[in-house]
């Protein structure tokens, strides 16, 4: 097990590393001169030059991208002399628009994105999970049409169409809550909810449609099972066989599933947060390229990578703990 | 008092293309203590029969009659069904690897119909289960009991499967298939089992097997089913030695021999099974039947032919059999 | 694994039998066609492609009947008082734009949408074309060959897949200024669309392999490149064809929302994605602008999926999922 660990790690790592390489290699063998972008708009050549010889952007591409994931764990130097700044870790250098930290920036944004997509799962798993089961005992009623037809509908819908529905509906016709943009928990939880509903339920919709289908199929696959026959063979109550026999094994690739699309959310639902200007991690990639703030996407990149790999990591390891055929290391 | 009395049992299925009779009219009896073989071909009704007895069917349309012990159980409120499953009736699956649940432990699995039916606490369950796994030659139960089902060799897995169909202590046991997953050897240690259980215990048994060869080491009385009805049935000697439906000497024929000798051919039964969507007219058999291709009969394409009694407790469904009192 | 309880065909010396009449021999392509036709779901999904892809291939025959092209601009359909919103009711459906004009600059939707329409179907059928001659390609490779080339190719997919691919892409497209958008949106989509149809691909290819007509084959000497294409790929198409269907919708509702989020298409070439993004500033005032680009993107995700979904329960019922 332990090994399993260590090897799945360092697969990890060497994923990450790639995706580093490649992210960093796009940018830097790009034409935009990234010295310029630092500089600024009024900006001598002489100048120009001088910070290129601070960002070391004359050193060949290896030295550059070694020094990059040096600096991510050791932290690095930026500049020298009296501009020198010392960035510790983890470091992924300094948005060139803001002169922050990257690190600080995306910290900053994360939270908005986390509240935003764990907020959203657990609608769309409510939602989703629960009319899927109840299609699936319900096979071929018309509570199961009912539901087929509706997920399929909301599925094929476009975010935006349904964000802007909801704000003219919620905000233009009703007034029922004003337009949304993001409270800290801390500060007024009541505001937080209340801000966050819409752009919950926009995100949800699709994934509780594509959750539900899923579920549905799922559980009907499962309950023909020859262990659900035997479990009902065994005399156990309709209740427990579907429950405990049935259930645990069908939401098995929901609980996959789930893992899969939360690492690939955490690091940012672009256009739900641009729909309602909430000030997440999507919010910030999207305005650091229409400034070509690199290091900022190049962060931003990393993160979400790292939040994807990692979750599948978390999602094989929950199906090993789940079941046990899958516990051969 | 007989223990299992089926009477005129029939099985249907609405599908898509259309209805599926697949068991038209059953009857037969098991007693305590004695086993019954069903044998048939895939498709021929013989496990539908058995899921019907268990009440397992769902969405099907199920007639005529099942007796267990004197309760009938066809049209009986589910819970009192449910209360016989597992606890008086209980079933032995053929494949145990899909028919045990992979994510809990055997023991897991075994001590949790015992506690269903017995109410007992978790620790009695679970002594139980071990005890019964002991029974069924598991060795090391104690330790197995806490292992999973893919960590079980196929041999040990159907042993296990037992266990879990004994540990209730059922008066009658239906095993679908139980050994045809299994090597020859391992095969004939699991129908002993079953055997001596059988004379331990006083079960009664219902062998579903396609294999002739099963049916001949352990059945008492046999019935051959064909298309979803009964072709043949009698005590199982007297099937051996004078099969009078030209199905089952078809099957009989098929079967390798060692007192035969060298010239003596295997003979396959030409053609397929029959579509129970739309079955043969008349006699189910009659488009692969020896007999009727050499003679037209239009008795054999009338209606579908009934049992009748061609001797001592020997009944046959072939309308060209010449009844000898 | 299922009891093959009515599967079997009558056939043999079925003589009597009524089914065996009219059950001529079927070819399991042309049952799956007859229970595709039977689905009116899957029907209906056809229809609304075909009207669409007609649509989109008639753009300028269509134009030229409507007498407004997609850049025409029309400043008397907008009334510059009031912000250039549209004149008249409904966004300004008139005789002269029969589904009204774009707020500001009066352009006639009806043209835009037909064109848009044939910018969204072209990145969305080619990159599908991509996607599905790499994933075949790779997918077949690594299942077919096993070993080494295996691992290789599926640690490659495992990279592929571990990209945030979105905002990868998104990256992508917005470094790279001075190129063709239109090849370089295909081009990108199919460069992170490829791994998810290879890894279905691969894992058939890996159960077929073992089947014994292709063991059999291999006995008799036949080339592996002859096995591939006339016992693996045969085989195989089902699955292609379903994948692929399923692979469309997503792919024009990534095309969209690159366009939207203003790393896709550029004006003024009209595209779907554009016109949504376009019109959402003007949700409260104009819903038509809106309503119009986005229902068009609703039905032809709509049609996709029903015909995907039945396409999959028609050649594969089991549903292979992986």
């Amino acid at each position: 097990m332990i090994g399993y660990l260590l090897r799945r790690l360092l697969a990890m790592a060497v994923t990450l590393l790639v995706i580093c390489a490649l992210t960093f290699a796009i940018f830097y063998l790009l034409p935009s001169d990234p010295a310029a972008q630092f500089c600024g708009k009024d900006c001598s050549a002489e100048r120009i030059e001088l910070v290129r010889q601070q960002l070391g952007l004359n050193d060949p591409l290896v030295v550059q991208f070694g020094r990059y994931v040096v600096g991510i764990f050791a932290g690095q130097t930026l500049g020298s002399g009296p501009y020198a700044v010392r960035c510790d870790f983890p470091c992924f250098g300094y948005s060139f628009q803001s002169a922050q930290p990257v690190w600080d920036l995306m910290m900053d944004r994360l939270p908005t994105s986390a509240s935003l997509a764990v907020g959203a799962a657990v609608l769309w798993l409510l939602l989703g999970v629960s009319a899927g089961v109840l299609a699936a005992l319900r096979r071929g009623t018309w509570v199961d049409r009912t539901v087929m037809v509706t997920t399929i509908g909301l599925s094929a819908l476009p975010v935006y169409f349904i964000a802007m529905i909801l704000l003219y509906l919620v905000v233009t016709v009703t007034g029922l809550l004003p337009y949304p943009r993001y409270i800290a928990f801390g500060e007024d939880p009541g505001g937080w909810l209340a801000n966050l509903i819409m752009p919950w339920t926009t995100l949800a919709v699709m994934y509780a449609a594509l959750y539900a289908r899923m579920t549905r199929n799922s559980v009907i696959e499962t309950l023909a099972e020859p262990y659900v026959r035997t479990a009902r063979a065994k005399g156990l109550p309709e209740r427990r066989v579907v429950g405990k026999h049935g259930l645990r094994p069908a939401l098995t690739p929901v609980a996959t599933m789930l893992g899969m699309d939360l690492g690939g959310l955490l690091a940012g639902a672009l256009i739900t947060e641009s729909l309602f200007s909430l000030p997440g991690v999507g919010k910030l990639f999207a305005d650091s390229l229409n400034k070509a703030d690199q290091p900022v996407i190049m962060g931003i990149t990393l993160l979400a990578s790292f939040f994807i790999v990692s979750s599948n990591l978390v999602v094989d390891l929950v199906y090993a703990w789940i079941d046990p055929r899958a516990r051969l290391a | 008092m007989t223990l299992l009395q089926v009477t005129d049992l029939s099985v249907e299925f609405d599908t898509a293309e259309g209805v599926v009779r697949a068991v038209r009219g059953v009857d037969f009896t098991v007693e305590r203590g004695r086993t019954l073989g069903i044998v048939g071909e895939s498709g021929s009704g013989k496990s539908v029969t058995s899921l019907a007895v268990m009440g397992l069917h769902r969405g099907a349309r199920i007639g005529g009659s099942v007796r267990f012990d004197g309760t009938e159980l066809i049209g009986a409120p589910e819970e009192t069904v449910r209360r016989l499953r597992g606890r008086r009736i209980a079933m032995v699956f053929q494949d145990a690897l899909t028919a045990l649940h992979p994510y809990f432990t055997i023991g897991d699995q075994i001590a949790e119909a015992y506690r269903e039916h017995h109410g007992a606490s978790r620790k009695a369950a679970r002594k139980r289960a071990v005890d019964v796994l002991g029974d069924v030659g598991i060795p090391e139960p104690a330790r197995r009991a806490g292992e999973y089902p893919h960590e079980f060799s196929g041999g040990m897995r159907q042993r296990a499967m037992i266990a879990l169909a004994l540990s209730c202590e059922p008066d009658l046991i239906i095993a679908d298939e139980p050994t045809t997953a299994l090597d020859v050897t391992v095969q004939a240690q699991v129908l002993d089992l079953l055997m001596r259980l059988q004379q331990d215990r006083g079960l009664g048994i219902v062998m579903i097997t396609h294999d002739l060869g099963v049916i001949a080491r352990v059945a008492d009385d046999v019935l051959v089913m064909y298309g979803g009805s009964a072709a043949e049935q009698a005590p199982a000697d007297r099937l051996f030695a004078d099969p009078r439906h030209p199905y089952t000497r078809g099957l009989l024929d098929s079967l390798p021999r060692l007192d035969a000798g060298d010239a003596t051919e295997l003979r396959a039964i030409p053609g397929s099974p029959p579509s129970l969507l739309a079955p043969p007219a008349g006699c189910a058999f009659h488009p692969r039947c020896p007999v009727y291709a050499r003679e037209r009969n239009p008795l054999c394409t009338g209606d579908r032919p009934a049992l009748r009694q061609v001797g001592d407790a020997h009944h046959n469904a072939c309308v060209l059999d010449e009844v000898t009192p | 694994m299922t009891a093959p309880l009515a599967t079997a065909p009558a056939g043999g010396a079925g003589a009597a039998d009524p089914a065996t009449d009219s059950a001529a021999p079927a070819s399991p392509w042309a049952l799956a066609l007859s229970r595709l036709r039977r689905q009116k779901a899957a029907m209906t999904g056809l229809a609304i492609i075909v009207f669409f892809v007609l649509a989109a291939l008639l753009a300028p025959v269509l134009t030229a009947i409507s007498g407004k092209g997609p850049d025409d601009l029309d400043k008397k359909a907008v009334n510059t008082y009031l912000g250039g919103l549209p004149r008249g009711s409904l966004g300004g459906i008139s005789p002269q734009h029969w589904l009204g004009v774009e707020p500001l600059l009066g352009r006639d939707i009806f043209a835009r949408l037909l064109y848009g329409a044939q910018i969204s179907l072209l990145v969305a059928f080619s990159s599908a074309l991509l996607i599905t001659l790499i994933g075949t390609l790779l997918g077949v490779t690594a299942g077919y060959f096993g070993g080494r080339t295996d691992a290789v190719i599926s640690r490659f997919m495992d990279v592929m897949m571990s990209f945030p691919s979105l905002i990868f892409m998104i990256a992508l497209l917005s470094v790279a200024r001075d190129v063709n958008r239109l090849l370089l949106l295909i081009g990108v989509l199919s460069l992170f669309g490829w791994p998810y149809i290879a890894r279905v691909i691969r894992g058939q290819t890996l159960s077929l392999r073992h089947r014994e007509y292709v063991e059999a084959a291999r006995a008799c000497g036949t080339s592996s490149g002859r096995i591939l294409l006339t016992e693996i790929l045969p085989n195989l198409t089902g699955t292609i064809i379903v994948y692929v269907t399923l692979a469309i919708p997503g792919l024009i509702g990534a095309e969209a929302a690159l366009t939207y989020l203003g790393v896709g298409i550029r004006p003024p070439t009209p595209s779907w994605g554009q016109m949504i993004a376009d019109s959402v500033l003007y949700y409260k005032v104009d819903p038509m602008f809106f309503v119009l680009p986005s229902a068009c993107l609703f039905l032809v995700v709509l049609a996709f999926t029903l015909l995907g979904d039945a396409l999959r329960d028609a050649l594969d019922p089991k549903g292979s999922r992986t």
